[in-house]
Order: structure tokens, then C-alpha cells, then sequence
């Protein structure tokens, strides 16, 4: 196929996957949008077996290669539980990042393929573009396998430092640094070339380890974003435009998820990657009182029913332990029950809630509650003063007051749902643990506070059976 | 030194100057031929900063609600990187390339189909009142 109508089909590849991303502003659009990237993947596809030179046998090996990949794809895309979103997002970017190192090995191995030189006589903005590639691919690689092994709960979640940590991984980082340089200068030494895998390899790992479960919605959006870093770096090597842009916009989404989902729990990136935060949560025994010796008010799931039934606007504010013990469906028959009897029922969800950005938005949607009754942290915070009850399930820190009046609380600062303005409060919980941050959080010891002790799932159960008669 | 030889020098230097500019059109034909299209650094590298900038925008009006198809639906559309690995399996390049090519290409379909199917099984599940 001609060179330039080659490139034009790139073009159109990159401006549908911009209207991919254009058409989630809103629901409505899409799925119209979703439609657009995979024409555009269409496209792009069938542009590259056109390419001049490509050989038939060869292309039919990719043909398979495409099947046994698409398959394993399909099978797994239609299986997995939306509660394991996070955990599939993060192998998805360990692929592309794989993918990168091997892309980057085949360019090395065979730079005539791609037009930028011959073996031993690469081009040198070429080889600097590879290493790029390679060293950010196989970051993404190792840090994503972290990230999915934390959130598949393979390894604990908890942050393992050690003394020197961020010596080592700045010692690392500057021998990358050196070796892309030596690698440049050798004219591309596959020695040296292995060494940058090796080493990046370790870097990922060691990057991901010392940050905690609860902040592994920031290390799955800056992954997303370092696999788009890699995809563009590659791009660049083989100078292919459609994987250039698509490169940029998935970096810079990444980009802007890390620093939204940040902003969420008022610290700054660097905060995060140097890890450590939050401690394991260790779960004290359901009891009255906490060290202070003040009470909390318990109640049980009729206790509960009834001050709902008399509510006339609850709203629910779900959390991770929503996620883990799979109450989203439960919640929904919980209002509707509630719709039924004349009850307004609305969702706040704040932008941190789940392990994954907008995770409690999918599982509500999974569950068949309308997206018109969810909102955001903004949308909703000034209805809690109007709101008779607040169904807290699964979340603690995002309702923590100490975010806002006490200085020294870890979580000063971040933005919270402000649940303690509503007439009651019930916490769902399933004993009188602190939260990820490790802290009391003193609503529970407030007297317009409701403690509910249980598993989130059989509680709104119990909940929706008091209810019914 | 007569006119006449001078006549003759200058029209030798004429035939020369005009077989150098042959040569150098054929050269430069050549070159057009096999050189691939422009696509200098700073012309790609140009496109990439706008790319980033559009990214920019467009992720901003992605509404909160939808981050995690987004999340998806990136990630499908990353694994755009299967262009070098058909062209590394697919040309004369090296067994290397071959292989490696290959199993790129089997890594990012996954992701491909995967990506795409579980965005719209996400999509699928929001639904107005």
C-alpha cells in the first residue's frame, strides 16, 4: 500500500480513538465512543498488514497470534467480576508494557523492518527512542504485575519499606540513566540493551512495593499513564503517528487520574510513590467503647429499617467494604424498597471510594441503580443537611470530621463527604477498626450515630427484610 | 592564452558543470526514492505535544462517573503498539523479530479484545431512571 495512504489510515485511527475518549463526557455517548476505537483499531490494524513488504506467511502467524490473544481477551473480559475491575486493569498494563520491551527487542534485532537503519548501524535518535521505550515498558511491566498481585490480594497490601529504599531506587534510576547512554554511544548493545530491562524490571517492582492497598487507585492510574508513556516512546522508534498520539492521550489520562484521585486525599503524588502510608487496620473487637471510654450507640437492621421507612431522603455512601463483600445488589433492593414507600434515595460517591477511579460507579451500575441518582463528592455534599439518613457501607475515612478540624490527623485536609450534617448516621461496619489512615474516626461515638456491626452484604440483607413487612 | 582557447575551456567547464547537475539529479531522485517519507524528530515530536494537549482536554470532559471505562477503554486503545509487533513479525526482519513480534502481538490482543469487550460490558450497565 502506498506510504502516505498508510499514514493517512493512522490518522484516522488516532482521530477515531480521540472520539473514543471524547464519548465518555457522557453516558449517553458512550458506548457510540467505545464504537469508534475499535473501528479505529480496525484501521490501523488492516493498514499495517497492507504495508509494503509484508509477507504472507508471516502474516497469517500474526492472524493466529490475534486469535489466540482475542480469545484469551474475550473469555476474560466476559468473565471477570466487576469487583476484580482493578486488579484486570493493572494486568492489561503489564501487558502493554511487556509488549513495549518486546517491540523495542524486535526494532533492535531487525531496524530495517522499521526503517531506521540496518543491524549494528541504528540510527541514533532511534536508539535513544528504544531505550526510552524499553526502560519505561518494563516499569509498567514489573510495577503492574506489583499492583495486580496487591489488589488480587496475592501479596498483603500493607506498605513494605526498608531503610534506603528510595537511595536504592534513585541509585537504579541514575543507572538506567547511565546504561541508555553507554547503550546509545555502543550503537546499540544488545548486552547493554538487556541490562536496561533488567534494571527497569527491578525499578517497577521496587517503585510499587512500599505503596499501600488504599492507594492503589493512584498506582493504577500513574500505570496507565506509564503505559502510554511507553506505547508513544515506541512510536517514536518505529515513527508511527497512530501510536504516537494514542501514546500521549493515554499518558496524559493517566496523568490526570493520578492527580484527581490525589487531590482526593489531599497529597501529592510524591506522597504517594514514596509509600508507606496507612497502616494494616488491625481489627479491634466490636465493643462499646473505644480508649476514651465514650459509648457508640448500636443498633440492629430493624432498628435500622424503621428509622429509614420514616426517613423521607436517605442517602447511601458506599465504600471499598462495599466492593468486598459484593452488597451493591442488596443496596439497590434497599432502595427501591425505600423509593416505594416515598423515600428520595441518592448515592455519594467520593472520588477516592473503591480501588480504582469511578470503581463505585460501575459496581452501582452493575447492580441497576440509575446513574441519575449517583453524584459526586461536589454535587451532593451541601444535601447531607438536608438528608434524614446517611447509609454508610464500606467507607471511614472519606466521612472522618478529624479531616477537617484536626490538624494532626494524617487525613487533615482531604476533601470528605460531610455525612455528619444529616439527622441520623448509620455505619455499617463490620467491627470497630479504624480506617486505612489508621484513624478514630469520631463519628461513631456521636449520638445521632447508629453503629450497624456486621458483614455491609447480610446487614442491608437483614435491612431489606425488616423492610418488606 | 587566446580567445579561442579560452572559448574552449569555458565550454568544456560548461559540459561538466551540466554532467554534475545531472548526476546530482539522479542522486537526488534516488535519495526521493528510498529515503522514507520526511518524518524528522522535531516532526514527530510535534505532533506528540499536541496529541497531549488534546489528551489534556478530552480527559477533563470525561465525567467522573465513567473513570473507569476510561481506565479500560485507554488501555484497549494503548495496545495500538500491535502495529510494531505485525511489522516485526511480519517482514523480513531477523528470527528475533520474528518471534518477539509474535509474542507481542499475542499480549496486546488480549488487551485489545479484552479492553474493548469489558469497556462496553461496563458501558452496557448505565442506565438512566
Amino acid at each position: 500500500m502506498n506510504q502516505s495512504l498508510t499514514s493517512f489510515a493512522y490518522l484516522v485511527a488516532a482521530v477515531l480513538f480521540i472520539l473514543a475518549l471524547r464519548g465518555l463526557s457522557h453516558p449517553t455517548t458512550s458506548r457510540q465512543g467505545n464504537r469508534f476505537g475499535m473501528i479505529g483499531m480496525v484501521i490501523a490494524i488492516a493498514a499495517t498488514f497492507l504495508h509494503s513488504g509484508m509477507d504472507w506467511g508471516w502474516a497469517l502467524v500474526i492472524v493466529l497470534g490475534v486469535a489466540i490473544g482475542g480469545s484469551i481477551g474475550l473469555v476474560v473480559a466476559q468473565k471477570i467480576k466487576m469487583t476484580a475491575l482493578p486488579q484486570l486493569v493493572a494486568a492489561f498494563h503489564s501487558l502493554v508494557g511487556l509488549a513495549a520491551v518486546f517491540v523495542a527487542t524486535s526494532a533492535l534485532n531487525a531496524p530495517q523492518s522499521f526503517g531506521i537503519g540496518t543491524p549494528h548501524h541504528i540510527h541514533t535518535e532511534s536508539l535513544i527512542e528504544m531505550s526510552i521505550g524499553l526502560a519505561i515498558g518494563a516499569i509498567t511491566f514489573s510495577g503492574s504485575l506489583i499492583a495486580f498481585a496487591k489488589l488480587q490480594a496475592l501479596m498483603k497490601g500493607t506498605p513494605i519499606t526498608f531503610r534506603g529504599q528510595h537511595q536504592l531506587n534513585g541509585g537504579i534510576g541514575v543507572a538506567i540513566l547511565l546504561l541508555v547512554i553507554a547503550f546509545v554511544a555502543s550503537g546499540g548493545s544488545m548486552v547493554l540493551f538487556a541490562l536496561i530491562a533488567l534494571l527497569a524490571f527491578a525499578l517497577g517492582f521496587l517503585l510499587i512495593i512500599p505503596i499501600g492497598g488504599a492507594d492503589m487507585p493512584v498506582v493504577v492510574s500513574m500505570l496507565n499513564s506509564y503505559s502510554g508513556w511507553a506505547a508513544s516512546g515506541i512510536g517514536f522508534t518505529i515513527g508511527n503517528l497512530a501510536l504516537i498520539v494514542t501514546g500521549a492521550l493515554v499518558g496524559s489520562s493517566g496523568a490526570i487520574l493520578s492527580y484527581i484521585m490525589c487531590k482526593g486525599m489531599n497529597r501529592s503524588i510524591i506522597n504517594v510513590i514514596a509509600g508507606g502510608f496507612g497502616n494494616s487496620g488491625d481489627a479491634a473487637p466490636v465493643g462499646g467503647s473505644n480508649s476514651e471510654g465514650k459509648a457508640v450507640k448500636h443498633g440492629s437492621a430493624d432498628d435500622a429499617a424503621f428509622i429509614m421507612k420514616n426517613a423521607s431522603k436517605v442517602i447511601v455512601v458506599p465504600g471499598y467494604g462495599m466492593a468486598v463483600s459484593q452488597a451493591q445488589h442488596a443496596l439497590r433492593e434497599l432502595g427501591d424498597l425505600l423509593k416505594e414507600d416515598g423515600v428520595e434515595v441518592k448515592y455519594a460517591i467520593h472520588p477516592v471510594a473503591g480501588r480504582m477511579p469511578g470503581h463505585m460507579n460501575v459496581l452501582l451500575a452493575e447492580a441497576s441503580v440509575p446513574y441519575d441518582d449517583v453524584f459526586e463528592l461536589e454535587q451532593i455534599n451541601n444535601e447531607f443537611a438536608t438528608a434524614d439518613v446517611v447509609y454508610v457501607i464500606g467507607a471511614n475515612d472519606v466521612t472522618n470530621p478529624a479531616a477537617k478540624t484536626n490538624p494532626q490527623s494524617p487525613i487533615y485536609g482531604m476533601p470528605i463527604l460531610d455525612v455528619d450534617k444529616a439527622k441520623t448516621v448509620l455505619f455499617v461496619k463490620r467491627g470497630m477498626s479504624s480506617g486505612y489512615a489508621g484513624v478514630d474516626n469520631e463519628l461513631f461515638f456521636r449520638d445521632n450515630t447508629m453503629m450497624l456491626f456486621g458483614d455491609a452484604k447480610k446487614m442491608t440483607e437483614e435491612i431489606v427484610q425488616a423492610l418488606g413487612h | 592564452m587566446t580567445p579561442a582557447d579560452l572559448a574552449a575551456q569555458a565550454a568544456d567547464l560548461a559540459h561538466q558543470a551540466s554532467v554534475l547537475a545531472q548526476n546530482a539529479a539522479g542522486v537526488a531522485a534516488v535519495v526521493a526514492q528510498n529515503a522514507p517519507p520526511a518524518a524528522p524528530f522535531v516532526y514527530l515530536f510535534s505532533i506528540f505535544v499536541l496529541a497531549c494537549f488534546v489528551g489534556y482536554y478530552v480527559v477533563w470532559s470525561v465525567t467522573p462517573a465513567l473513570h473507569s471505562p476510561l481506565m479500560a477503554v485507554t488501555n484497549a486503545i494503548s495496545s495500538v503498539i500491535i502495529v510494531g509487533a505485525m511489522l516485526a513479525t511480519g517482514l523480513h526482519g531477523s528470527m528475533v523479530a520474528h518471534v518477539f513480534g509474535f509474542l507481542a502481538v499475542v499480549l496486546v490482543s488480549v488487551n485489545i479484545f479484552g479492553g474493548f469487550a469489558v469497556t462496553n460490558r461496563m458501558l452496557a450497565m448505565f442506565k438512566k431512571k
